[in-house]
């Protein structure tokens, strides 16, 4: 098996429990909150971090089996490490931080190679700075050719635009991107931001309180979360409890019970009376016009009054009491401009939809 | 200027720093960066000179290392010389009261070492030796320097352990400080106000030298900061 996987546990000073694995070529994003345990996921593939229990293998060489008293030393592990504050070597040229992880090279060769590293992360011209003397997206960049420079086997990036303005961290996000296709082994991205894991990685692993919950591609953990908890760790706003009621006269859809509302959703199968959470994403929100085609074409039309209208940018973020019912809110998010065409305000009656294929249903339980 | 005195001062002083700096190197490094059980007990040990009255400490040497004693007997068959009232013994009261003094400055100056810089030199795949001396070693510099400075002017000034244990044999045991206690005593003032401000412009000299080490550092980092800017 090439590429990285790993299997990790232990229940002190914190409690963890994952298991994942990441192909080469393949941007593998560890999601999760601050605090739950990403990092330590990181520090623990590199071998800075002792663990308890578990099982790394990267590219055939098993790093950790705590079952057979392995463990390989952070120095002679092949990874390519970028810190969430890069933790360049403050008192070293960009040139000889990078010179640094050439080590195992002939001394004269060294330099030479660790410039061309510079000049593939953009840096050319830069070579004699030092840290202080440059930007966080120089810094960045310079953390990124130290750790490709040793060519790792696995490449692990821990929260590596935290440090950067926004707009210095949309176009790293370009570079990464770009880079990314050149390189062949696995890459493990630490994250707290569910909007930068979706842009950078092939696949997502949630992580809550150290525990793996969830694996799959942006998408699916998006539309699909397996439980209410990783529906609200990746963002979702619009979950709910209800209750099954059967199947729907549609094939391929049940009808869920929410407080009193029958609602038409996608599910492939559901036991009657079975507890679900069920959630739909705010951007699929219908709201009805107000001289709009019949009411007939759309389904779980259900009316309500307009708590709140956010405007931001473009878009407007409005919360709609379902029959005024303040525990029955929905979150919906529309143009700017069919906000104002439909006179979307606080207080306004409106009428809104759920499209059923929109609306993800899951066993409850899992919050 | 009693000069005997001074080179035996001096003497002191680089037998002190060689044989106290390796060992507290490593010393203050463990006890920068790792947690154990008892760390603070070996911490405190390591303190008391600072408080213990040099005269204990020079009578619990005379008593541990004296002639009779079973260490002094070992030195004794092995070297064939003395810890008490000799230029060796006096080295190694010189080391035990400047323990402190060498591995507390050391201690901070690792400590100001940020782990993810020291981790980074792990997973670079630097060597241990390599990472001590490519990137601990640069970055603990000012603090390692200032704990030698302080160390050696110590060495010069120290008296009470000095008297106890060395006593007071010129060309041997007779330091900067016995000397002026010395001169004092026989109403030779000239010369003890010489070795005096000798004593006393190594003294200021040595302060000056940490502080501007300690600040040098400072001011070096935030000039680099403010020219790093984003």
């Amino acid at each position: 098996m090439s590429g990285l996987r790993a299997r990790l546990r232990q229940e002190r000073p914190m409690p963890l429990d994952v298991a994942f694995h990441c192909r080469p070529g393949e941007v593998l994003a560890l999601v999760g909150p601050s605090g739950s345990g990403k990092s330590s996921i990181l520090r623990a593939v590199a071998g800075l971090m002792p663990l308890a229990r578990g099982r790394i293998e990267c590219d055939g060489e098993v790093w950790l089996d705590s079952l057979h008293g392995r463990f390989l030393p952070a120095r002679r592990r092949r990874v390519g490490m970028v810190f969430q504050d890069y933790a360049l070597f403050p008192h070293l040229s960009a040139l000889d931080n990078v010179a640094e992880a050439l080590t195992d090279r002939p001394r004269a060769q060294r330099r030479a190679r660790a410039g061309e590293w510079l000049e593939r992360v953009h840096l050319k011209g830069l070579e004699r700075r030092r840290p202080a003397e440059m930007s966080g997206g120089q810094r960045q960049r310079v953390a990124l050719a130290r750790a490709l420079a040793r060519e790792p086997a696995v490449l692990l990036l821990d929260e590596p635009f935290s440090a950067v303005d926004r707009a210095t961290r949309e176009r790293l996000y370009l570079e990464l991107a770009e880079l990314r296709r050149e390189l062949a082994m696995p890459v493990v991205l630490v994250t707290h931001d569910m909007g930068e894991a979706a842009l950078l990685a092939d696949r997502m692993y949630i992580v809550h309180e150290g525990r793996g919950l969830q694996a799959g591609s942006p998408e699916e953990l998006l539309l699909r979360p397996a439980s209410a908890l990783v529906a609200r760790l990746v963002g979702h706003r619009n979950l709910h409890p209800g209750r099954i009621l059967g199947p729907s006269a549609t094939p391929g859809r049940v009808v869920v019970d929410w407080r009193g509302i029958h609602l038409e959703a996608a599910a492939a199968s559901g036991i009657p009376g079975q507890g679900v959470d069920w959630l739909i994403p705010e951007g699929v929100v219908q709201l009805m016009r107000r001289q709009g085609p019949p009411r007939r074409r759309w389904e779980n039309v259900l009316p309500g009054r307009v708590a709140e209208a956010v405007t931001l940018g473009d878009a407007v973020t409005a919360c709609v009491l379902v029959r005024d019912e303040p525990s029955r809110r929905i979150r919906m998010r529309l143009s700017l401009h069919a906000a104002r065409r439909n006179r979307l305000a606080a207080g306004e009656r409106v009428e809104i939809s759920l499209p059923p294929e929109a609306i993800h249903v899951m066993p409850s339980g899992g919050r | 200027m009693d000069w005997s005195a001074f080179r035996v001062s001096i003497a002191l002083g680089l037998w002190t720093l060689l044989l106290l700096v390796p060992p507290s190197l490593l010393l203050s490094r463990w006890l920068a960066w790792r947690r154990f059980p008892g760390r603070a007990l070996v911490e405190a040990a390591v303190a008391v000179p600072l408080v213990l009255p040099p005269t204990v400490l020079g009578f619990y040497l005379l008593e541990g290392v004296g002639a009779d004693t079973t260490l002094g007997r070992a030195y004794r068959a092995v070297t064939g010389g003395e810890l008490v009232f000799s230029f060796e013994g006096l080295v190694l009261a010189s080391v035990l009261f400047n323990l402190p003094f060498a591995v507390q400055p050391m201690q901070r100056a690792f400590e100001a070492v940020p782990r993810g810089v020291r981790e980074a030199a792990v997973t670079c795949g630097l060597s241990a030796w390599r990472a001590f001396w490519r990137v601990e070693l640069p970055l603990a510099w000012p603090g390692l320097l200032s704990a030698v400075v302080l160390v050696f002017a110590h060495t010069l000034g120290e008296f009470g352990v000095v008297l106890m244990v060395g006593g007071n044999i010129p060309g041997e045991t007779r330091t900067l400080s016995i000397a002026i206690y010395d001169r004092v005593q026989a109403f030779d003032e000239p010369a003890a106000a010489r070795m005096s401000l000798f004593l006393l412009v190594v003294s200021v000299a040595a302060i000056a030298a940490t502080v501007r080490l300690g600040r040098g550092a400072w001011r070096d980092v935030s000039r680099r900061a403010r020219r790093g800017g984003s």
